[in-house]
């Protein structure tokens, strides 16, 4: 995955560095399949795809600027700084997680997983949390797409305002 | 744990990709590669070792079911991820209407 | 678009749909939910835009239509949850329960998720028509 990340950056092509970001994608859903997470795996797959063709369809023909490269020196060197910064102390904080493949098994996840089914009489306990014990969040997510929607309909308009507006004092 | 920090790995590389290029949809893509590694990374943390699908079955036991909350709330994150990425991307065919180009060097005239 | 690809669109979209609609149905059984069947109803509708050009597409479902049931899907997810005040409590569930692994149990669970599917599903086929309209209408200028 970090391999095709890094070809999907640094390439010149703009075809070239969508295909590549479709295979990170492709990628985190077969880590979602071995992680255990069958609901994700599916998610993840199709939203990939209308994710991919949006932007194949948007890049198609616009053209490549050219490389004029002034203060690489500078940029390149902090930005690298930074990376290293970062690691370091991730590093420090990531000592105190539990380790890899052994949570803390909490008052919650063991109220979720023994009452589950027989609280809600859904089977797929995922399902049952996202529209049961939290349906609030999942109010809150559908309230974002909606207004997603809206502000793409208000931003590819074909007529802007000023045009309406000189056809409406014209016509008079 | 070191699975932990291939993971911040990839949200580092991404991070460069948003800072560096100068191609608004180079940025684009370095912001997408940001989003999957934060989702990943909260998967890891609810794994066990040997688990089973949090999906019940009339002859299983609950004893080790993998943790079903990271999944709940991932789940929503990747459908907020795409309205994100369709937002940005009319974005960026309006700007390349306006000004005909898509260098963020040369976009500096600001009228209406 | 070449012959090949308009008769194998034709047997893929309804294959497509059908799909849709079974994950979204047993979403309390099976993974998937609502928010995976709505994307591929709004993937198989994109296939035929894709394939026989917008005016085929537009014929079905024009955009007036699927922005007014967008707007009513948001809705009748809001009235769902007003009705558990009836119970007592947001969002309460208060249909009854049947035995679990049969269709029809586990309250408005499956009522949310068609809701959810319809209004994701929708939602995503209005963003691509808006993207085409205005590629269609930069052409002929």
């Amino acid at each position: 995955m970090i391999f095709a990340a890094i070809l999907a950056i640094e390439v010149k092509d703009l075809l070239s560095s969508v295909i590549a970001m479709g295979a990170v994608g492709f990628a985190l859903c077969l880590a979602f399949l071995i992680l255990k997470a069958p609901d994700l795996a599916i998610t993840q797959l199709v939203v990939e795809l209308l994710c991919l063709i949006i932007l194949i369809k948007a890049t198609i023909k616009k053209d490549l600027p050219l490389v004029i490269e002034g203060r690489w020196l500078f940029n390149t060197v902090s930005t690298l700084l930074f990376a290293i910064v970062f690691l370091f102390f991730s590093y420090i904080i990531l000592k105190e997680l539990p380790a890899f493949g052994d949570p803390i098994m909490g008052l919650v996840k063991k109220y979720l997983l023994e009452e589950g089914v027989s609280k809600t009489g859904a089977v797929n306990i995922v399902s049952a949390v996202i529209l049961d014990f939290r349906a609030y969040d999942t109010l809150g997510e559908v309230a974002v797409l909606f207004t997603s929607i809206i502000g793409i309909m208000a931003i590819l308009r074909r007529r802007g305002r000023k045009e309406i507006l000189e056809e409406d004092t014209n016509g008079k | 744990m070191s699975t932990y920090l291939l993971c911040l790995v990839l949200f580092c590389v991404g991070l460069y990709g948003l800072l560096r290029k100068r191609n608004l949809v180079k940025m684009i893509v370095g912001l997408a590669i940001m989003g999957y590694s934060l989702n990943l990374f909260f998967v890891l943390l609810g794994y066990r070792l040997h688990g089973r699908a949090p999906i019940d079955a009339p002859d299983q036991v609950i004893e080790n079911m993998v943790d079903p909350l990271p999944q709940a709330v991932v789940l929503t994150s990747i459908v907020i991820g795409l309205g994100i990425m369709a937002l940005l991307i009319s974005l960026a065919i309006r700007i390349y209407e306006k000004h005909g180009t898509l260098d963020i060097t040369k976009i500096n005239k600001l009228k209406g | 678009m070449t012959l090949l690809v308009k008769t194998a669109s034709r047997l893929v979209v309804v294959l497509g749909l059908i799909f849709g609609i079974h994950i979204i149905l047993h979403g309390h059984l099976a993974p998937g939910g609502g928010f995976a069947g709505g994307v591929i109803i709004a993937l198989s509708f994109v296939l035929l835009i894709l394939a026989f050009g917008k005016d085929a597409a537009l014929s079905k479902l024009s955009l007036k239509l699927a922005s007014n049931l967008e707007n009513v899907g948001a809705l009748l997810f809001l009235i769902i949850g007003l009705l558990g005040f009836w119970g007592g409590a947001f969002f309460l569930n208060i249909l009854v329960k049947g035995s679990p692994f049969r269709l029809f149990s586990a309250g408005t669970i499956p009522l949310n998720n068609i809701v959810i599917g319809l209004k994701v599903g929708v939602g995503l086929f209005v963003i691509f028509l808006t993207l085409v309209i205005l590629e269609k209408s930069k052409k002929e200028e």
